[in-house]
Parts: C-alpha cells; sequence; structure tokens
C-alpha cells in the first residue's frame, strides 16, 4: 500500500519537474509536484502511525504549523526579494538535516547499524550543515546586510575545514571506532561543516550569489538523498536526487551565462580583477528628463534594458506606463533580459510580469543581440555589466568574456542611474564613453514618472 | 506484511543511479525564464526531509521528551521549507500566467 503510493509520488515528482521546465505547464507541474508530496506524505503516517494518538496529533499541529509560518512568508515577501527567500527556505531544510542526524543518534529514535550506515549520517549532516549556514550567508549578502569583507583568510579557513572533514570521514571509514567516538565525530562533523558553510560563501561575491543559491539548493537535495539511506525511504532518495541534479544543471547553466567556470565562481575571484580599477573617474554626459521624452517620442523603436536597480528601485510598474504610453505614439518597446540580470536568472522576468507587461514585447539576449542597431533608443535601467562593452573588446576587464547586450549598437544609449558608481564587478564601463550614450541621473522611478509625465505633455 | 516497504543499501545505490540519470534527462534545456521557479521548486521538493522527521516523530514514545522536541523541530523546519517553497513557486508562475493574456489596461 505504502509502496503504491510511494511509486505514484515518485512519478508525479519526475512529471512536475518536467512540467516545471516547460513555460505553459510550469504552474500545474509545481502543483503535481506538490500533490506527489502530499500523497506520499500522507502514506507515510498512514503506515508509521501506529505509534501512538499523542505523537500523531503532534504530528499534525507540527505539520499546520509549518505550512502557515511557509504559506505566511511566501505571501509576504516582496517580489524583489524572492532569491532571498529561496535562500532561506533552503537554509531551513539544511537545517532540518542536521537536526534529524543529531537526533539519531542521541536519541536512538532508530538503531544505528553498522559503518555504511554511519558515514551515510555523517554525510547527512556535513550537507546539510553547508546548505544552511552557506544559504543563510547568501541571504544576508542578497539581503545587502553588512559581513566581513572577502578575504584570502576565509578562503583559506574553507580549504582547511574542508580538508579536517574529509580526513575525518576517512578516518571513521578506515579505522573501528565504537559508539561513543560516534557520537563526538558527528558533533564534531556537524560543528566543523557548520563553519565551513560560512567560509565557503563568504568570498565569494555578491554577483555570483544566483550560483552560489543554485550550488546550495543542489548541497540540500544531497542532503535529502542521504537522510533517505538513513531512513530507508525511496521518495526521499529520489526527491534528493532529483533536486541535487537539478542543482547542478541550473548551476551549470547560470555559469554558461555568465561565461564563468564553476571553479571560479568558488575561488571567488574575477579574471584579472585588478586591472580594472586603477582607471580614474570616467566623464559622464548627462541628459534631462525632457530631453529623454522627446528622444523617446521620436524614436520607432525602443528598448529597455532592466537590471538588480530596476528592482531596488521598485520601477517595473513605471516600465509598463512608459510602455502603454509610448505604445499610444506609435513607438513600440521591448524588454531585452540578460540571462543573468537581477540576482537570479529569470528574475527580471518575473518582476516584469508581476507589472502586467505583455509576454511578448519581452525579449531574450540571444534574440535580438544582432540587430541591436534597430533600436533607435535603449534605455538601460538600473543595469550596468550586462551592458559593459569592455566585456567584449577589453581582455584586462574584470567581465571579459560575459555574453553582453549590445546596448552600444543602438543609435542612442540612456542609462538611468543613481550615481556614478561602478557595477556589481566593479568593472568599468566603456559604455559611458561612447558617443551615443548619455547618463540620466537619479532614482530609477523618479526619472521614469518625470519622463512619462513630459511624455503626456508632447 | 512488517516494514515491506525497507529497502536495502543495494536497493538504494540502484535508486539512486536510475534518478539520476533521469534528473538530468529531465531537466536539460531550460529556458532562462524558468530558472528562478524551477530552482525555488526543486528547493520545495528538497523540503521532503521532514519525512525523516515524521519517521522519528512516529517512532518515538511521546515521553521521550528530548528526542520528541528535536524531531518536532525537524518537522517544522522541513514543512516550512516544502510548504514555503511550493507555495512561493506557485506565487511566481502564476504571474508568468498573468501575462499570457492580452493586457487592456
Amino acid at each position: 500500500m505504502l509502496m503504491f503510493a510511494y511509486l505514484a509520488a515518485t512519478v508525479g515528482l519526475v512529471q512536475g519537474l518536467k512540467y516545471m521546465g516547460e513555460p505553459a505547464k510550469a504552474k500545474l507541474g509545481n502543483q503535481v509536484a506538490a500533490a506527489s508530496v502530499l500523497v506520499a506524505l500522507a502514506a507515510l503516517i498512514y503506515a508509521t502511525g501506529r505509534a501512538g494518538t499523542a505523537n500523531l496529533l503532534l504530528l499534525l499541529v507540527l505539520l499546520a504549523l509549518g505550512t502557515l509560518i511557509g504559506n505566511m512568508w511566501s505571501n509576504r515577501v516582496a517580489m524583489t526579494a524572492m532569491p532571498q527567500l529561496v535562500s532561506i527556505f533552503n537554509g531551513l531544510g539544511g537545517a532540518c538535516a542536521v537536526v534529524l542526524g543529531l537526533n539519531q543518534v542521541f536519541g536512538q529514535a532508530t538503531p544505528m547499524d553498522g559503518k555504511l550506515a554511519g558515514t551515510v549520517l555523517l554525510l547527512t549532516n556535513l550537507f546539510g550543515a553547508v546548505a544552511f549556514t552557506g544559504s543563510m550567508v547568501a541571504y544576508m549578502k542578497l539581503d545587502g546586510r553588512k559581513l566581513p569583507r572577502p578575504s584570502q583568510g576565509q578562503k583559506l579557513a574553507a580549504r582547511v575545514l574542508l580538508v579536517v572533514m574529509v580526513a575525518a570521514l576517512v578516518y571513521y571509514m578506515a579505522w573501528p571506532a565504537d559508539a561513543g567516538a560516534f557520537t563526538w565525530l558527528i558533533l564534531a562533523i556537524s560543528v566543523l561543516a557548520l563553519l565551513y558553510g560560512v567560509y565557503f560563501a563568504l568570498p565569494i561575491g555578491g554577483a555570483d550569489m544566483p550560483v552560489v543559491i543554485s550550488l546550495l539548493n543542489a548541497l540540500s537535495g544531497v542532503a535529502t538523498l542521504f537522510a533517505g539511506l538513513v531512513f530507508h525511504d525511496p521518495v526521499m532518495i529520489i526527491g534528493g536526487i532529483l533536486v541535487g541534479a537539478t542543482g547542478v544543471i541550473l548551476t551549470l547553466q547560470m555559469c554558461v551565462a555568465m561565461n564563468r567556470s564553476l571553479s571560479g565562481v568558488l575561488a571567488g575571484t574575477f579574471k584579472g580583477g585588478k586591472a580594472a580599477q586603477a582607471e580614474g573617474e570616467q566623464e559622464l554626459r548627462s541628459i534631462t528628463a525632457v530631453e529623454t521624452a522627446s528622444l523617446l517620442a521620436f524614436s520607432k523603436q525602443v528598448a529597455v534594458v532592466p537590471g538588480y536597480g530596476m528592482a531596488v528601485a521598485q520601477a517595473q510598474r513605471e516600465c509598463f506606463a512608459l510602455q502603454e504610453m509610448l505604445r499610444q505614439q506609435g513607438v513600440d518597446l521591448h524588454f531585452i533580459i540578460h540571462p543573468v540580470a537581477g540576482r537570479m536568472p529569470g528574475h527580471m522576468n518575473v518582476l516584469l510580469a508581476e507589472a502586467n507587461i505583455p509576454y511578448a514585447s519581452v525579449k531574450e539576449m540571444s534574440e535580438v543581440n544582432n540587430t541591436m542597431e534597430h533600436y533607435d533608443t535603449v534605455l538601460v535601467i538600473g543595469a550596468n555589466d550586462v551592458v559593459n562593452p569592455a566585456a567584449e573588446n577589453d581582455p584586462d576587464s574584470p567581465i571579459y568574456g560575459m555574453p553582453i547586450i549590445r546596448a552600444y549598437k543602438a543609435k542612442q544609449v540612456i542609462v538611468l542611474k543613481r550615481s556614478s558608481a561602478k557595477g556589481y564587478s566593479g568593472a568599468v564601463n566603456t559604455l559611458f564613453d561612447r558617443q551615443n550614450c548619455k547618463v540620466l541621473f537619479g532614482d530609477a522611478k523618479a526619472s521614469l514618472e518625470e519622463v512619462i509625465n513630459e511624455l503626456k505633455r508632447i | 506484511m512488517e516494514m515491506s516497504y525497507t529497502i536495502t543499501p543495494i536497493d538504494g545505490l540502484f535508486v539512486l543511479a536510475l534518478s539520476l540519470l533521469v534528473g538530468f534527462e529531465v531537466i536539460k534545456n531550460i529556458p532562462a525564464v524558468l530558472h528562478t521557479p524551477l530552482m525555488s521548486g526543486s528547493n520545495a521538493i528538497s523540503g521532503i526531509i521532514l519525512f525523516g522527521g515524521v519517521t522519528q516523530l512516529l517512532s518515538t514514545p511521546i515521553d521521550q521528551i528530548w528526542t520528541i522536541a528535536a524531531a518536532s523541530l525537524a518537522v517544522v523546519l522541513g514543512t516550512i521549507n516544502l510548504a514555503g517553497g511550493f507555495f512561493v513557486t506557485h506565487r511566481m508562475l502564476s504571474m508568468f500566467v498573468v501575462k499570457r493574456k492580452p493586457t487592456a489596461k
């Protein structure tokens, strides 16, 4: 009976994930996956439910509590803060693995048998702990909290911790250890792995956080997989692997999109990172909102390149208003999305969708990059590195080699910027040196509002 | 019928190898638009680690306070991960649905 339910749930999970990769069926996929987990959970409770009414009641209350908290958080969070929330959820899953592993040893909820089981349990805690603290650091980085600056010391600490943990695991597998030693070992591994998570995530640059979150997601999947082996639970094993595999593929796809190697991301280095900072102040040509409005009004094809700055300024609704405004005047406005714009792939798409911007006007970078010269005006809103031509022609630039949106090929580029600060990577943006580039200073939202008001008057 | 669903380590390895292949096969070539929802959705699925907490909670006598407490904590943490993940993914994907309709405002 349980097996049949598990079989159904497994098929559901795989199918759900498959649907989640297809735009038209993604929502259904999510529901199928959720329903599959529910079915499996019900079957599991039914099969083990002989324990006692008190246990069962407690369980139901706890499940309800967790669901309530999860629902509340996910409803309250602003769409811009989505990556942070995913990071927190992932961290909690990791924490869950650590608690489970320790409880398995100290509470002797179920007896431990043999070295293989012990190793698997240690690995559960290791991966869970790294996913937990790593996700928390990633969350704080994304949320702009104050953290110690990246340093060589942190990378060194991470490496030492990793070596010690691997050594401890090998020691455990190779030499006989009694039960008393095992309790110390799992405590030590848990603490070391918690520390490792922190030192692993700290030195990695904020721009690389999407990759890190995706990787940590894969790690928590692996933790689930090992926990599944501990509890002899096939659905946990399969779910864990699916998550692990998704996480790894997504991580690699993101690296490809940024033209960074995974090892480069993990080492926390941008290629040739030193060359960039030496140069002096760039001279920026500024433009007023009035001039911008008239430029837009006389254009035929306009594109907006949004970045994290648009998300921070919450300017997506103004983007929609601008699009409507221009449409009435016969001007076509596209949105061009860089694969890693914002803090997560697809982040910008979610934000624009939230503001009701029609799907057809949102273009992927690869769709339009060879025809950029057709655009009369390109507005870059809160993006920087993803339109920096240095990525194409300056081998010394830290972002050299990253695919960019060729905004510089448009007849006129207007960059909406709050200040003359550099992009996330710290690279000098040579776009500003181009003759066809002007800067509209100010908060993106306020600037857009001004432009829209100006357009109304024309 | 006693615990007929338990699996041996070898079974586990079979499951592991096969689901790894399935996993890679299922999620190849995802459009970038869906990266965030997919990450969020698969993150939710990793919340099924709470099953471990459920097993612990249901197989421990209720008077073993500390074990029960720890298992309870695990269940709550796992449930937040699981439920929250699915809710948040649903919310994200709902926004994609909105945009497929022609906007008439």
